[in-house]
């Protein structure tokens, strides 16, 4: 396999109706729409999918490794920050 | 490229449980040359596994080759045993269209097949699937995946065409090299009944408007007539068609019955 100049673009599949997208991998195209349809054949040929978003790769802005104490520990001993005390009505499912 | 699921997929045919059951009325000449058109074109799309320009076109190739290789092994298992079919027959004894066993050529070459047939292929199962034929089950499921197939030639014709210097010179050149291949799909064939010429009138139309989009010319050779090609639903194939069916026969010709 050669190397390409082809830009790397982030999939997103929907598996069924009422869930949100979610990250499926990434793959190379040269454009979206061909980057479409790789991800169609990559990631949904069993299946999987009646949804598929692709991002270029090059526009997420990701939260980085090192920030990650300032980021997500201040959240851990705050309890009353969960959403726990809810009782969940029977049969919702996904939430 | 983050783990993509790439392992060797199911190949098992799919579940036509809508062809019709009563074999004795398939008319078995043409399931036999529509179902070497998909078996042929199968295997050389197969060839480029492990060849492919980039990954991501490989797997899309080797999906067009699964979805036809689960077409021929439909329509042979209408005319007979879908194994004596592929692997035993001799050269003269395949029904296909010449175009479907030309190499793969470069890149190029390969688009230029895959629009000239699923364009084809795409027009005829349509019709099939619209009528009350005994390949109506076939074609209703399978000229989904066939649009796709058209989708992905057309798309490819269009960014090569468009691209860069030599993509378009390359485009240009397959389209050129094909075109006498493409008169021969439109030879009626015994036992599918299709209006032939008005399907041939599509497929000029479609071709050409894919071709004038990226202002490629439409070839202007013969397709037809002593100066083409076209004998294969006669059993007349091309040089290096002999040496395709060596390869795709040898494994089960030395073990017979061999499985695993």
């Amino acid at each position: 396999m050669t190397t390409n100049d082809w830009p790397l673009w982030e999939v997103f599949v929907r598996s069924r109706r009422g869930l949100s997208h979610t990250h499926a991998g990434s793959l190379h195209a040269p454009d979206a729409e061909l980057a479409l349809r790789n991800a169609r054949d990559l990631y949904t040929r069993r299946g999987e999918g009646v949804s598929i978003w692709v991002v270029p790769s090059a526009v997420i802005t990701a939260s980085s490794p090192d920030e990650k104490d300032p980021f997500f520990e201040p959240a851990a001993d705050k309890p009353y920050r969960h959403p726990t005390f809810y009782e969940i009505p029977e049969g919702v499912q996904h939430l | 490229m983050t783990t993509p699921d790439t392992t060797a997929p199911e190949t098992t045919a799919p579940d036509m449980t809508t062809a019709p059951a009563d074999t004795t009325t398939v008319p078995a000449a043409a399931a036999l040359a529509l179902g070497d058109d998909a078996l042929v074109l199968s295997h050389r799309l197969g060839e480029w596994a492990g060849h492919a320009p980039v990954l991501e076109e490989e797997v899309a190739l080797a999906n067009i080759a699964l979805d036809l290789l689960g077409q021929a092994r439909v329509l042979l298992s209408m005319a007979g045993d879908e194994d004596d079919l592929a692997y035993l027959r001799e050269e003269r004894a395949f029904r296909n269209l010449q175009l479907v066993e030309q190499p793969n050529g470069d890149f190029a070459h390969t688009i230029a097949r895959q629009l000239y047939f699923s364009t084809y292929q795409h027009l005829l199962y349509d019709r099939l699937a619209a009528g009350d034929g005994p390949f109506a089950g076939l074609a209703a499921k399978a000229v989904k995946e066939v649009a796709y197939h058209r989708d992905h030639a057309e798309q490819w014709t269009l960014r090569l065409g468009d691209g860069t210097e030599i993509s378009r010179e390359r485009m240009r050149r397959a389209c050129e090299a094909l075109w006498r291949f493409t008169g021969e799909m439109f030879q009626p064939v015994d036992g599918v009944d299709v209006d032939w010429a008005g399907m041939e009138a599509a497929w000029l139309e479609s071709v050409g408007q894919v071709l004038r989009r990226v202002t490629l010319s439409v070839p202007e050779g013969p397709r037809t007539g002593a100066w083409s090609a076209g004998a294969g639903r006669q059993g007349l194939h091309t040089e290096p068609f002999g040496r395709m069916l060596a390869e795709m026969q040898h494994l089960h010709r030395s073990h017979p019955g061999a499985s695993w």
